[in-house]
């Protein structure tokens, strides 16, 4: 049935070279654990795409439930949490998720790092990653303030006296972020939900988007 | 002169043509956007009025805490948040009203907050500490002196008004 439908379509739109195109190469024999276990180290890029994954699923559940309002934000992931069938499960995979991802990039960075697999002709990916690390960290940090508590609130102080101490632009920044020069309030919450929902996984969909073609048209580093 | 001077292709004009209408439709769509993502930047805010915070009898040579509630405008919300001044009277008799916000990274500070430095204000986060006029002491991570409110004294009462930053020390 599957394979019919698929000639079915391949016959008239010939998907055949595209899906091949992205899915099928060869794995070199250095990077393959089942050859040489230390090889292990290769998955960290893997892993991070699926903890990645793992974020941006459970996070578009979460905005089912979910309001971004100083009044109710506090209370809807209350409920979420509390009420929903398996909503401490979701709310969990997101929370713990946050900061597994960032371990992964981490261990996957400090592997391309040690074998020098961002000499040349990488350098411009390992720009790429280096740029997806910032992103990954503003979503840990705009969406750290979402659920309103006081924890929330005190970091998000934090975070935004942070910005405010960059040179020349660091009260434009902070009042762009907050909306507001002094108060963290209803205007912060709209603010940091719209970033941490739409503007980030945006820009990190570009960036691992290059970063995969990057790999594609390079290949894998060689064996040290 | 003029024959020589560079024929513009037909690819060449449909090229520009093309750039500059794209060009026109993507400023004009971003155009609004941006202004409205930059607003609160721009907005001009009128300041806030002075409250009435403490009887200048009850005040001494001692930092004492005081709260006041103030209605804040947030957008869309309204609603009363308590403000906070560590309020004293200085031999002199002038009246000084720091801030408990600390400079550093806004932890709040409370006066001989530790038992190691009395006659101090003591930051727990990063441990901050100030003197007795708010000044920030070296090799501290305050990078400048406490606020001092506005302040005006009518019938014996004292108003306070906004927070108004030090330069560093
Ligand atoms: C790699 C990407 C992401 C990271 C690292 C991340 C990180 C976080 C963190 C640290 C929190 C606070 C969780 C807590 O305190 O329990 C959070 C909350 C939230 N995130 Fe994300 N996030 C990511 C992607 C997304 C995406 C793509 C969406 C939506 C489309 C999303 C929607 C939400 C929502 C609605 C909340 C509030 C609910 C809650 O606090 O449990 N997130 N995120
Ligand atoms: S916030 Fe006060 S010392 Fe860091």
């Amino acid at each position: 049935m599957m394979q019919k439908i698929y000639d079915w379509i391949d016959e008239r739109v010939d998907i055949t070279p595209l899906w091949r195109d992205i899915a099928d190469h060869e794995v070199p024999e250095h990077v393959n654990p089942a050859h040489h276990f230390s090889a292990f180290v290769y998955c960290f890029g893997g892993l991070t795409f699926f903890v990645t994954v793992i974020q941006i699923l459970s996070g578009m559940f979460l905005t089912m439930y979910y309001v971004p309002d100083i009044e109710n934000a506090w209370k809807s992931v209350y409920y979420l949490q509390t009420e929903v069938a398996h909503g401490q499960i979701v709310r969990g995979m997101h929370h713990w998720g946050a900061s597994v991802v960032i371990v992964m990039l981490f261990l996957h960075t400090l592997r391309v790092f040690f074998q020098g697999a961002y000499k040349k002709p990488r350098e411009l990916n390992w720009m790429v990653g280096v740029s997806i690390f910032f992103i990954m960290l503003a979503l840990g940090l705009t969406g750290y303030l979402l659920p309103w508590d006081n924890k929330a609130y005190f970091a998000t102080q934090v975070t935004l006296n942070i910005a405010g101490d960059l040179p020349y632009i660091g009260d434009f920044a902070k009042t762009l972020l907050a909306g507001d020069p002094e108060i963290v309030g209803a205007q912060t919450l709209t603010r940091f939900f719209a970033i941490h929902v739409f503007f980030l996984p945006a820009a990190l969909f570009a960036l691992m988007g290059a970063h995969f073609i990057l790999i594609r048209k390079q290949g894998i580093s060689g064996p040290l | 002169m003029s024959e020589k001077k560079k024929q513009v292709s037909r690819r060449q004009f449909l090229n520009y043509t093309l750039t500059g209408v794209g060009g026109f439709m993507a400023a004009g769509m971003l155009a609004p956007m941006v202004r409205f993502a930059i607003d609160p930047v721009l907005q001009t805010r009128e300041r806030g009025g002075f409250s009435a915070v403490v009887d200048v009898d009850e005040l001494t040579n001692e930092p004492q805490r005081f709260d006041w509630q103030i209605d804040q405008v947030d957008a869309w919300y309204e609603s009363k948040v308590t403000r906070s001044a560590w309020v004293y009277k200085k031999e002199d008799g002038t009246i000084m009203a720091l801030s408990p916000i600390c400079t550093h990274l806004g932890c709040v500070v409370s006066w001989q907050g530790n038992d190691d430095y009395p006659d101090q204000f003591y930051c727990p986060c990063h441990g901050g500490r100030y003197t007795k006029e708010g000044v920030n002491i070296p090799n501290t991570p305050p990078p400048a002196p406490l606020a001092l409110y506005e302040q005006k004294e009518e019938e014996g009462t004292l108003f306070l008004g906004k927070a108004i930053p030090r330069e560093g020390a």
